[in-house]
C-alpha cells in the first residue's frame, strides 16, 4: 500500500495541460483541482465547475448601498432638518444623485470583493494550502486524488503520455506547511 | 484559450525571442527579491527627505494655521486646491488603464496597469492629504462627515458639490485600493512560493492565501470583470465632481457647463503623462524593455495626444463661449489670462498642454524615448498651471477692482507641494521593492497570442501571408526591444 496521497502532473504549456485534462477523463480519472499561474479559460467548463454568481451578489450590494444612501440622505434633508434654501424644494432629488451613486459603487466593490474572499476562504492569514510551490510560478498543476484512484501507475502514464514534464506522488496534500 | 493566434499585423506586446512563463517571473521579481540597487537608493534617499519636508511644513501648517500660507482675501483658494486638483487628475489615469482598457480588452493594458494603479493609489493619498491640509484645523474634517451631533442634529448639506467630493474621493480611494490590491493577490502568492523564512510568512499574510486554484480564477476574473465595470462610471464621476466644485458656483471663469468633460479629458491626460514619466524610467532601471515596450510608449502618447486635443478643444470653446455670451465679467476674465498680471501662467498652460502636445503627431516623436520623458513632464507642468490659471487667476480679479490682489505663495505653500511629490515618488520607490510592478500573471496570459516569439513562429511556419509579414517586420523597426537582425534572413 503506498502512501501517496495526490498524483501531480505538472505541465509547461496550459494548452498540453488541457490536452492532459481531457485524457483523464477520458479514462475516467476524476480530477481534484487545477493550480494555475494565470487564468485559463475553459477550465471550469472542463471539470463541471458553475459560472460564477457573484454577479448577482454585486447587484444586490449595489442596490444596499443605493438605497442605504438615498434613504439617509433623505432623512437628513427632507425629513429631520429640511432647509430653506431660496425656497427650492427640500426634496432636490438631482442634488441627491452623486451621492447615491458614488454608494452604489462603494457597495457594490465591497460587498462582492468580500463575499469573494469569503466564499474562497482568502483572507490576511490563511495559510496558504500549496500542492505545489511553481503552480504560481511556471507549472500547470493537475492534482489527482489518489484514495481510491488506482492503480497509480495508470494514472502516472495517462499524465506521462498527455505531456506533462513532471509527476509527483506527494505523500502529503499540502506542501506549504511546515 | 491561450492557444488562441494573434493576428500577425498587430504589433507584438512582450518582445524577446526567449521568453518563458519562468522568465517572466524571474524578471519582473528582480527588484523584489534582491537588495536594492544605488539608483533606488539615491532616488529614495531624495524623495524620502521631500516627503520629511512635507511632514515638517504640513504640521507648521497644523501649528500656525493656514495664514502661514500666502492666501489673503481675494485669493481664498491657491496652491492647495490646485495641488489637490492635480494629484487627483494624475490618479485617473491608473483607473483608466485598469478598468476601461480592460473593458475594451486592450491586453497592453497587461504589463502597465499594475504599476499604474499603485499611482493612481499614491496620487490620491497625496490629494488627500491637500484636502485634510487645506482645512488648516485636521480634526474638523469629522464635519464633513454626516455624523448626529449637538447643533440639532444639523447634517451636512448633500445639495453641496464639496459633500459629494468627501464621497467620491473617499470612494475612489477605497474601490481603488480594493482593485488593485484583489488584483495583487496571484503576484503575491507568486513572491511567498519562491520566498523562504520570515518572507514567506510575511507574503504568506499578504496573499491571503491564494492558491491559484480553478475556482478561484474564475471567481477572480468575475470579480476583475465587475470591479472594471464599476470603477468606469466611478472614475468619470470622481472629476466631474471635482470639477462641480468650481462649476457650480458663480465666479467667472469658473462658471461653465463645460468643466466635467474637459476635467475629466483633463485628468486622464495629465494621468497618462505622469504614468509616461514613471514608466520610461522604471523600464530601463529595472530592465523591463521586453514587457513595457515601444508599441505601450506609443499608445500612451496616442492617448496623451487625444486627451490633450480635447483639451485644446475644450479650451477655445471656453473662450468662444466667453465671447458669445457678451458677459464682460466673463469676457475680461479669459482676455485677462493672456494681458494680464499672470500671462506667463496662461501661457505655460496653453502651451504645455495644447501646443506641445500637438508634437506627438509625429510618430518621430511619440517613439522617441528622452523626447516623450521631456513631454511628459512639460505636460504634467502644463496640468498643475491649467488649475493655478482656474483657480487664481480667476480669483484675484475680485469683482470690485478695490479687492484686486495677487497671490504670493510662502515657503510653506512651496514646501507642501514639493513635499507632496516626495510622498508620491517615497509610496512608488517603496512599491516597486516589496510588490512586482508588472502583473505577472497577466502578462503570462499573452505569452503565446500576443508574443513576439510567438509571432515569429507563426512567420517561421510559414501560415502568414507574405505582405503581412512585411507589414509585421515594418512596424518592428520602432521598438527598442527588439533584434531586427533576426528577421532579415527570413
Amino acid at each position: 500500500m503506498s502512501s501517496t496521497k495526490f498524483i501531480l502532473g505538472l505541465f509547461d504549456d496550459p494548452d498540453v495541460m488541457m490536452h492532459g485534462i481531457d485524457k483523464l477523463q477520458k479514462n475516467s480519472v476524476p480530477i481534484y483541482d487545477v493550480y494555475t499561474p494565470m487564468p485559463i479559460h475553459g477550465i471550469d467548463d472542463k471539470l463541471g465547475i458553475k459560472p460564477s454568481r457573484l454577479g448577482y451578489a454585486a447587484f444586490m450590494f449595489g442596490c444596499l448601498g443605493g438605497t442605504t444612501i438615498f434613504s439617509l440622505v433623505y432623512y437628513f434633508l427632507v425629513h429631520d432638518w429640511p432647509m430653506n434654501i431660496g425656497g427650492k424644494p427640500a426634496f432636490a432629488v438631482p442634488d441627491f444623485i452623486p451621492v447615491t451613486f458614488e454608494w452604489t459603487v462603494l457597495f457594490t466593490a465591497f460587498g462582492m470583493t468580500i463575499t469573494f474572499f469569503f466564499a474562497t476562504h482568502l483572507f490576511p492569514g490563511r495559510a496558504p494550502r500549496v500542492m505545489d510551490f511553481r503552480a504560481t510560478d511556471d507549472r500547470f498543476v493537475i492534482a489527482i486524488d489518489a484514495k481510491g484512484n488506482i492503480p497509480h501507475e495508470d494514472i502516472t502514464n495517462i499524465l506521462k503520455e498527455a505531456g506533462a514534464v513532471e509527476i509527483k506522488h506527494n505523500d502529503r496534500k499540502y506542501v506549504s506547511y511546515e | 484559450m491561450a492557444s488562441h493566434n494573434e493576428s500577425i499585423i498587430r504589433e507584438p506586446l512582450v518582445t524577446g525571442t526567449d521568453i518563458t512563463y519562468a522568465k517572466v517571473t524571474n524578471d519582473v521579481l528582480k527588484p523584489v527579491e534582491n537588495m536594492p540597487t544605488k539608483a533606488w537608493w539615491i532616488g529614495f534617499a531624495i524623495a524620502s527627505l521631500a516627503a520629511c519636508l512635507w511632514v515638517f511644513a504640513v504640521s507648521w501648517t497644523f501649528w500656525y494655521g493656514i495664514g502661514s500660507w500666502g492666501l489673503n482675501k481675494t485669493v481664498g483658494w491657491a496652491w492647495d486646491i490646485t495641488g489637490f486638483v492635480w494629484w487627483v487628475g494624475i490618479g485617473h489615469a491608473g483607473t483608466l488603464i485598469s478598468a476601461i482598457l480592460l473593458l475594451f480588452r486592450q491586453n497592453w493594458r497587461n504589463s502597465i496597469n499594475r504599476s499604474a494603479e499603485a499611482m493612481t493609489i499614491f496620487a490620491v493619498i497625496c490629494a488627500a492629504t491637500y484636502i485634510v491640509a487645506h482645512m488648516g484645523r485636521p480634526w474638523m474634517a469629522v464635519y464633513s462627515l454626516p455624523f448626529p451631533n449637538q447643533y440639532g442634529s444639523l447634517w451636512v448639506n448633500f445639495n453641496s458639490p464639496l459633500i459629494w467630493d468627501v464621497f467620491a474621493i473617499s470612494t475612489y480611494f477605497s474601490v481603488s485600493l480594493v482593485f488593485w490590491y484583489t488584483g495583487l493577490l496571484p503576484d503575491m502568492a507568486t513572491i511567498r512560493d519562491r520566498a523562504t523564512g520570515i518572507r514567506r510568512r510575511i507574503y504568506s499574510v499578504l496573499s491571503f492565501g491564494w492558491t491559484g486554484s480553478v475556482k478561484t480564477w474564475q471567481r477572480f476574473e468575475t470579480v476583475s470583470l465587475i470591479l472594471a465595470g464599476i470603477s468606469t462610471p466611478l472614475v468619470l464621476s470622481v472629476h466631474t465632481i471635482v470639477s462641480m466644485d468650481f462649476a457650480t458656483s458663480l465666479e467667472p471663469g469658473w462658471h461653465t457647463t463645460i468643466f466635467p468633460p474637459y476635467f475629466v479629458a483633463g485628468a486622464i491626460f495629465s494621468g497618462f503623462a505622469m504614468v509616461q514619466t514613471l514608466l520610461l524610467v522604471l523600464r530601463k532601471v529595472l530592465g523591463l524593455e521586453n514587457y513595457i515596450t515601444m508599441f505601450h510608449i506609443e499608445s500612451m502618447n496616442k492617448i496623451i495626444l487625444v486627451t490633450g486635443s480635447i483639451v485644446g478643444v475644450a479650451y477655445l470653446t471656453e473662450f468662444f463661449i466667453a465671447y458669445y455670451s457678451g458677459g464682460e465679467y466673463e469676457q475680461y476674465t479669459f482676455l485677462n489670462r493672456f494681458v494680464g498680471p499672470y500671462w506667463w501662467a496662461g501661457c505655460m498652460m496653453y502651451g504645455c498642454n495644447v501646443l506641445m502636445t500637438q508634437m506627438m503627431w509625429f510618430k518621430k516623436v511619440r517613439t522617441n524615448i528622452p523626447v516623450s520623458w521631456v513631454l511628459s513632464i512639460v505636460v504634467n507642468i502644463g496640468m498643475w498651471f491649467e488649475r493655478f490659471v482656474i483657480i487664481v487667476v480667476s480669483l484675484h480679479r475680485d469683482y470690485i477692482p478695490s479687492s484686486w490682489a495677487m497671490f504670493y505663495p510662502t515657503w510653506i505653500d512651496m514646501s507642501i507641494f514639493i513635499g507632496s511629490i516626495g510622498v508620491f515618488f517615497t509610496l512608488f520607490l517603496l512599491f516597486i521593492r516589496v510588490a512586482p510592478s508588472i502583473a505577472m500573471a497577466e502578462v503570462k496570459l499573452l505569452l503565446k497570442s500576443s508574443s513576439e516569439q510567438a509571432k515569429k513562429k507563426l512567420m517561421d511556419d510559414g501560415h502568414v501571408d507574405e505582405s503581412h509579414a512585411e507589414f509585421y517586420k515594418e512596424s518592428l523597426t520602432k521598438f527598442d526591444s527588439v533584434e531586427l537582425s533576426q528577421y532579415e534572413k527570413a
